[in-house]
C-alpha cells in the first residue's frame, strides 16, 4: 500500500516537473524543473522495481552507511566550496579572470554566493548531518529511527544543494545573504528538515541511556534553531508558480532586521552550536577522556542559546533600525562572549592530563586549533560589534576576515578532524592510511588562514581608514577606486592563503580516498613523546 | 519613577523576566547537590556504545 501511494506521489510530481519544464518562465526555473523531473523519474522506477520484492528483515546496528555516504558528500563538497572561494579570491585581485565567454556565469557576482553556500551549507551542512546521526546513535545506544529516513535527508539535503547552486549560476537568487534560494526549494529544504528533525527526535526517543548527553542537546538546538530562522526569513510570495522570483512579505528595515537575525543566527545555531554539538562529542572521543566539566557544558548550552538569538542587529549599526535595537544587539555580542570562551576551555581542558597527545596525534592537534581559532574569532566577534569598532570594521574586508578565520579556522578544521575520526571507524582501518598527511593537512590549512586572516586585518582597516580620512576643508581624501587598487597585494595574499587551504582539502580528500581503498598502511612516525 | 511606572515596566516584559529566572534556575540547578556523579555518569556516555546499540533482549545497564 505504501509503495502505491509512493508512486502515486512521484508521478504527480514527475507530470508537474514536465509541464513546469515546459512552460517556465526562467532559464534557472526549467533547469530545476528538468532535474527535478529526472530524480523523480529515477525514483519512481526504483520504487515500481521493488514492488514485489519480499520484505526485508529489519536490520540491526547503528545506521552507518548513510555516515559514509555523508564523509564522501563533505569531502567532495568541501575541495569544490574552497576551490571556487579561491577562483573568486583572485577574481577580486585580478578583475581579468571574469571571463568574458563565462559571462554571464562566471561572473564573480555569481560564483560569491556558490562559494558562500558550497562551504556552509554544502561541506558544513552534510558534516552536521552525518555527524549529527553518528553522535545520536552512539549516545543513545539505538538505531536511526525512520528506516531509510536518513537516506531521504541525506539525498533530500544534497538536492537541495544542487538546485541551490545551479540557480545561483542561472541568476536564480532572493537577494538574502546566506538564504539566496528561491521559494520551490526553500520549500524542499522546509520538508527535508523536518525529516532531520523527526529522524533525530525519533532516535532520542527510543535512547537506552536515561540521560541525553550534551552533544545532542547542541545538535537538537540546531535542527530547531534553523527551522525556525529558514521559515520566517523564506516568507516570500511567488510572482508565478511557472517561474523562480519571489517578493518577500516583509519590506524596509523590517526586512533587514529579519534577514540579520537569520544571517547571525545561521552563524550561531548552523556554524556554532551544530559544531558544538560535533565538538562536544568528537574531542573526548579523541583524547579518550570525558569532556573537563559536564555541568560547565550545562551552563554552556543554556547561555549561548538565550543570548544568541539576540546578536543579529549589530550587522545593521547606522542604518535605519532604531537606536535601541543596534544597542540590544551590540551588548548581547559582547555578553556572549562569556559562554563562547566557556565552550573553548571546556574543550581544551579536556586534554588535561593528556596533552602529550598534541605532539602526537595530528587529528588531536586539529581540534585544539579549531578551539583556539573559536576562542579567537569569538573575541573578535563582540568587539566588532561595538559601535565604533563598528564605524570603522563594516563594508570592510575585516569582516571577511572575521568571518574566515571562524569558518576556515573553527568549522573547518573541527570538521576535518571528525572526518579524520569517523573514516578509519566507518571502513573498519586501523587508523588513516597517511599520518602524515594529514600532518601536511594541518600546517597548510594552518598557514593558509593565517596567511588569508592577517591580510584581511591590513586591508580591511586600511579601506576603513581611507573612507574616513578627509581633508582640512572636510573633503574626502581618498575615492572608492583609490582603495581598490591599494588592496591589491593584500588580495594576492588572500589568495594565496586560500591556495594553501584549497591543497590541505585536496591531501585529505586523497587520503580519505586511500583509507577506504584500504591497502597498505604507512604509519609515518609524527613525533616522538618526551620520554 | 512611582510606583505604579515601575510596575507597569515590569508588567510589560513578563517574558524577559520569565526568560531570565529560567536561565537563574537552570545554572541553580547544575549545581544541585548530588548532581556530580550524575554528571560523571553522562559524561561518560560516549564511551559505552560504540560498536552496536543496546540490544532491546538485555537488560538496561545498571544506573548508579
Amino acid at each position: 500500500m505504501g509503495n502505491y501511494l509512493k508512486l502515486v506521489a512521484l508521478g504527480a510530481v514527475a507530470l508537474f516537473a514536465a509541464i513546469a519544464a515546459s512552460w517556465g518562465r526562467d532559464t534557472a526555473y526549467i533547469v530545476h524543473a528538468i532535474i527535478i523531473l529526472g530524480v523523480s523519474g529515477f525514483m519512481f522506477i526504483r520504487v515500481l522495481r521493488q514492488m514485489e520484492e519480499p520484505a526485508m528483515p529489519a536490520p540491526t546496528g547503528y545506521m552507518d552507511d548513510v555516515v559514509r555516504a555523508g564523509v564522501i558528500a563533505t569531502t567532495f563538497w568541501g575541495v569544490v566550496g574552497f576551490l571556487v572561494g579561491v577562483v573568486i579570491a583572485f577574481q577580486l585581485a585580478f578583475p581579468q579572470l571574469n571571463f568574458d565567454v563565462l559571462q554571464p556565469y562566471g561572473n564573480f557576482g555569481r560564483l560569491r554566493p556558490l562559494h558562500t553556500s558550497a562551504v556552509i551549507f554544502a561541506f558544513g551542512g552534510n558534516a552536521l548531518i552525518i555527524s549529527s546521526f553518528y553522535i545520536v546513535q552512539r549516545t543513545c545506544g539505538a538505531r536511526l529511527w525512520g528506516g531509510n529516513l536518513g537516506w531521504f535527508v541525506f539525498w533530500g539535503y544534497n538536492l537541495f544543494i544542487v538546485l541551490a547552486a545551479t540557480g545561483y549560476l542561472l541568476g536564480s537568487t532572493q537577494s538574502k545573504e546566506y538564504a539566496e534560494p528561491e521559494w520551490y526549494v526553500d520549500i524542499w529544504l522546509t520538508i527535508v528538515w523536518v525529516a532531520f528533525l523527526a529522524a533525530f527526535l525519533g532516535t532520542l526517543f527510543k535512547r537506552q541511556e536515561r540521560h541525553i548527553y550534551v552533544a545532542n542537546w547542541f545538535l537538537l538546538a540546531f535542527i530547531v534553531t534553523v527551522a525556525m530562522l529558514h521559515i520566517v526569513n523564506n516568507l516570500s510570495i511567488p510572482v508565478s508558480i511557472w517561474g523562480s522570483k519571489s517578493v518577500q512579505v516583509f519590506s524596509g528595515v523590517q526586512d533587514a532586521m529579519v534577514q540579520w537575525w537569520y544571517g547571525h543566527n545561521a552563524v550561531g545555531f548552523f556554524l556554532t552550536a551544530g559544531f558544538l554539538g560535533m565538538m562536544y562529542y568528537f574531542v573526548p572521543k579523541q583524547a579518550g577522556r570525558p569532556i573537563f566539566s559536564y555541568k560547565l557544558s550545562i551552563i554552556h548550552f543554556w547561555a549561548l542559546i538565550f543570548l544568541y538569538i539576540w546578536a543579529g542587529p549589530h550587522h545593521l549599526h547606522y542604518t535605519a533600525l532604531p537606536d535601541w535595537a543596534s544597542t540590544l544587539g551590540m551588548v548581547f555580542s559582547i555578553i556572549l562572549w562569556m559562554p563562547s570562551w566557556g565552550g573553548m576551555i571546556n574543550g581544551l581542558m579536556t586534554l588535561q592530563g593528556a596533552w602529550d597527545k598534541l605532539r602526537t596525534d595530528p587529528i588531536i592537534r586539529m581540534m585544539v586549533i579549531s578551539l583556539a581559532f573559536y576562542g579567537m574569532s569569538t573575541f573578535e566577534g563582540p568587539m566588532m560589534s561595538i559601535r565604533a569598532v563598528n564605524s570603522l570594521s563594516h563594508y570592510t574586508d575585516w569582516t571577511i576576515g572575521h568571518v574566515h578565520s571562524g569558518a576556515l579556522g573553527w568549522n573547518g578544521m573541527i570538521t576535518f578532524a571528525a572526518l579524520y575520526f569517523l573514516t578509519p571507524k566507518l571502513w573498519g582501518r586501523a587508523q588513516m592510511y597517511s599520518m602524515s598527511a594529514i600532518n601536511w593537512h594541518f600546517w597548510l590549512a594552518t598557514i593558509g588562514i593565517i596567511l588569508y586572516a592577517a591580510s584581511m586585518w591590513v586591508t580591511g582597516i586600511m579601506e576603513g581608514l581611507m573612507w574616513r580620512e578627509v581633508d582640512a576643508n572636510g573633503f574626502l581624501v581618498n575615492s572608492f577606486a583609490d582603495t581598490v587598487s591599494a588592496k591589491f597585494p593584500m588580495y594576492v595574499v588572500r589568495g594565496l592563503g586560500g591556495v594553501l587551504y584549497l591543497t590541505g582539502g585536496i591531501i585529505m580528500a586523497w587520503n580519505i580516498y586511500m583509507t577506504i581503498r584500504g591497502g597498505v598502511k604507512v604509519t609515518a612516525p609524527v613525533g616522538v613523546p618526551a620520554e | 519613577m512611582d510606583f505604579h511606572a515601575l510596575w507597569q515596566q515590569i508588567s510589560d516584559n513578563w517574558l524577559l523576566i520569565w526568560m531570565g529566572t529560567f536561565f537563574l534556575a537552570v545554572i541553580i540547578w547544575a549545581f544541585r547537590p548530588g548532581s556530580r556523579a550524575i554528571d560523571a555518569d553522562i559524561a561518560n556516555i560516549p564511551f559505552r556504545h560504540e560498536d552496536k546499540p543496546v540490544s532491546q533482549d538485555q537488560p538496561k545497564e545498571p544506573k548508579p
